[in-house]
């Protein structure tokens, strides 16, 4: 087949009618466009919301569960080995919630290649004295270097600065909610009481605001050292190991491998915040039937217009026919006005997508619950202008296929004799 | 006489809508090469419906058409589409040039179909062809800003730009007034004894009818003389 010819007799056609070419390529342009920009948006939107949590949640948390030890005294004995044993009023064991031999596991983690890095913590349940108010919170000790850079901490400090933590000795940041609670300024000495009943005065270093209320309203942070002081341990003393992984899809089945090897609890960020999966791809599944909705409402426009053409075109079709070009030639020019039509506008459509989602990017969006927010969230995602072009050809080749057909099945007779 | 280049065999032909109704009856004639045939009848007595058939366009009849000693029988409508590409050039009553396109563009049509040729002697031959029917001056007109005699003009350079076999002409000077109608004939006429040309001509003009070599008179679906 003359491909040349066949664009050719096809740009002319399109260009007689270019009004209308205009109208059913400005169609397309609409809805890629308002596709690309509604995927963008929602998708920065759920990026935003799931960060929220999954920045600050580890992949794998590696702890010490409170709860009965399975291994009681009566299944290690060979005589009763065989039998059922009932056992009642068993006491959790939670006396050492510390895990152990925390060196030897943190030197393995370091050679793991599949970890991106991990963090050490301690989880501290204390009360806040205010005059004879005792306000129920828990102190986290963390290592703010790594935190920072593995969870964001240092992004959620929203007065003073993080690295106070480790210079200032006996510092904390006060969560904001329990700051306002507490009546703390920065500067300002606030009295804790341990569990064990040991007061405590720290300094107050700085604010952190995660923006979920509740955990502002009891959580706070101090260095490692300072909360091994409040717990009156030893320097070796770790609750928690907060691991980062490099694929976060593998999170279950290595947290199931650690419980084997290190023989401590294993928790996987999958298991513990299953909801946030189901909110993302419910948002995701919505935004994208929109779009394939506007682009099959452009597909219609485009049959119509292409349907009016084709009537309007009989006289043309007929001579083309007349003069040699074949059923096939006819569908082929039809077709590709048709994807002309789909490609071009699309191509627009893809740029107008990205100019407002460029816009939307600057929008002012101040929240008080996210601080590190300053404008709409955009999620500028290849993925988005891939699935935009392809469908944006796929619709118009669909739209143009039963015009063209149509089109290669005029009886040239009828149109020459009916004049 | 020379060879033969059109054959019809016992042609026969139904329209089915609304009631079955047979058109044509045993056509059956044949064409030499260089010759300048009519055919002439009254409206209704099936002339067209019969060039449509030797066009090629219409498939639906019973008997059988060659051309150029290929029978049209049994070919499919690409194949028959490129007969009609290489070997027919179509001149019809009402002009029928695209309009999308320049004159010079119309008549290279067929040719860049046909694909034989690089497109710069194509455009040569066209302008040959224009020359030739004084009118080279309108190569680069839009179609639509002719007139009407010098359109069928243009057909018939584009009908020729193939060399074909054979021109068939459906009414070519129907619509066209005394002046324009005289030079199309001539130009037709030259076509024949200059270059020995093929044609075959629809029309219910006497006396455009009786100054061709031959006419096949036909009456009720039936050639007569």
């Amino acid at each position: 087949m003359n491909f040349k010819l066949i664009f050719d007799i096809a740009k002319a056609l399109l260009l007689a009618r270019w009004k209308q070419s205009l109208v059913a390529a400005i169609g397309v342009t609409f809805s890629i466009g308002m596709f690309i920009t509604l995927l963008s948006f929602m998708n920065g939107l759920n990026d935003m919301l799931d960060g929220l949590i999954l920045n600050r949640t580890p992949h794998i948390r590696l702890y010490n569960e409170i709860k009965p030890n399975v291994n009681q005294p009566i299944n290690l004995s060979k005589s009763y080995q065989h039998y059922h044993n009932f056992i009642r009023s068993i006491k959790a064991s939670g006396s050492r919630q510390a895990i152990y031999d925390n060196g030897a596991i943190m030197q393995a983690l370091l050679n793991d290649k599949r970890v991106l890095g991990f963090s050490p913590k301690i989880t501290a349940q204390v009360f806040f004295n205010d005059g004879n108010i005792d306000i129920t919170g828990a102190v986290n000790g963390i290592d703010v270097q790594k935190e920072s850079k593995l969870f964001h901490f240092s992004e959620y400090i929203t007065a003073g600065t993080a690295t106070d933590l480790e210079r200032v000795p006996n510092s904390i940041v006060l969560g904001k909610g329990l700051a306002e609670k507490l009546l703390a300024d920065l500067g300002d000495v606030v009295q804790v009481t341990t569990a064990k009943g040991e007061i405590f005065q720290l300094k107050v270093v700085g604010y952190f605001q995660s923006g979920i209320q509740e955990l502002d309203k009891t959580q706070s942070y101090a260095s490692i050292m300072t909360t091994q002081k409040l717990l009156g341990q030893s320097a070796n003393y770790i609750t928690d190991i907060q691991i980062k992984l490099t694929d976060i899809d593998k999170a279950p089945a290595i947290s199931r491998e650690y419980t084997q090897l290190f023989g401590s609890d294993a928790e996987d960020i999958q298991t513990a915040n299953a909801q946030f999966e189901t909110g993302s791809f419910v948002r995701t599944l919505i935004s994208y039937a929109v779009g394939v909705t506007l682009l099959i409402v452009a597909g219609f426009g485009i049959y119509n217009i292409l349907n009016m053409m084709i009537f309007e075109k009989m006289d043309t079709i007929a001579i083309l026919k007349a003069i040699g070009f074949s059923g096939k030639d006819v569908k082929s020019i039809f077709l590709v006005i048709a994807l002309s039509i789909g490609f071009f506008g699309g191509l627009l459509g893809l740029m107008l997508g990205l100019g407002l989602s460029l816009i939307i990017d600057q929008v002012p969006f101040t929240t008080a619950s996210l601080p590190t927010i300053k404008t709409y969230p955009i999620s500028y995602n290849i993925t988005f202008y891939l699935i935009g072009s392809v469908f944006s050809l796929v619709t118009t080749f669909l739209a143009g296929w039963f015009p063209a057909r149509k089109a290669s099945q005029v009886d040239p007779v009828i149109i020459i004799r009916g004049k | 006489m020379g060879e033969i280049i059109l054959e019809a065999r016992k042609i026969n032909k139904y329209f089915h809508d609304p009631v079955d109704i047979k058109v044509l009856t045993d056509i059956d004639f044949s064409i030499n090469k260089g010759e300048f045939v009519s055919i002439t009848g009254k409206s209704g007595c099936g002339k067209s419906t019969l060039l449509y058939i030797l066009s090629t366009m219409d498939t639906d009849f019973d008997g059988d058409l060659l051309i150029d000693n290929i029978s049209m029988k049994n070919k499919k409508e690409p194949q028959l589409a490129a007969v009609r590409n290489e070997k027919i050039g179509f001149v019809f009553q009402f002009h029928y040039l695209l309009n999308e396109f320049t004159v010079l563009k119309n008549v290279m049509l067929p040719a860049l179909k046909l694909n034989q040729f690089p497109l710069k002697e194509i455009e040569q031959k066209a302008m040959e062809r224009l020359k030739m029917l004084g009118i080279e001056h309108l190569a680069q007109k839009s179609a639509n800003q002719v007139s009407g005699g010098e359109k069928q003009r243009v057909a018939i350079a584009r009908a020729l730009i193939n060399d074909p076999d054979i021109i068939m002409g459906d009414e070519p000077t129907g619509n066209l007034d005394k002046k324009n109608t005289e030079v199309v004939f001539d130009i037709f006429k030259r076509l024949a004894e200059e270059f020995n040309q093929t044609l075959l001509i629809v029309t219910h003009d006497q006396s455009f009818a009786e100054r061709t070599h031959r006419i096949i008179n036909m009456e009720d679906g039936k050639i007569i003389i």
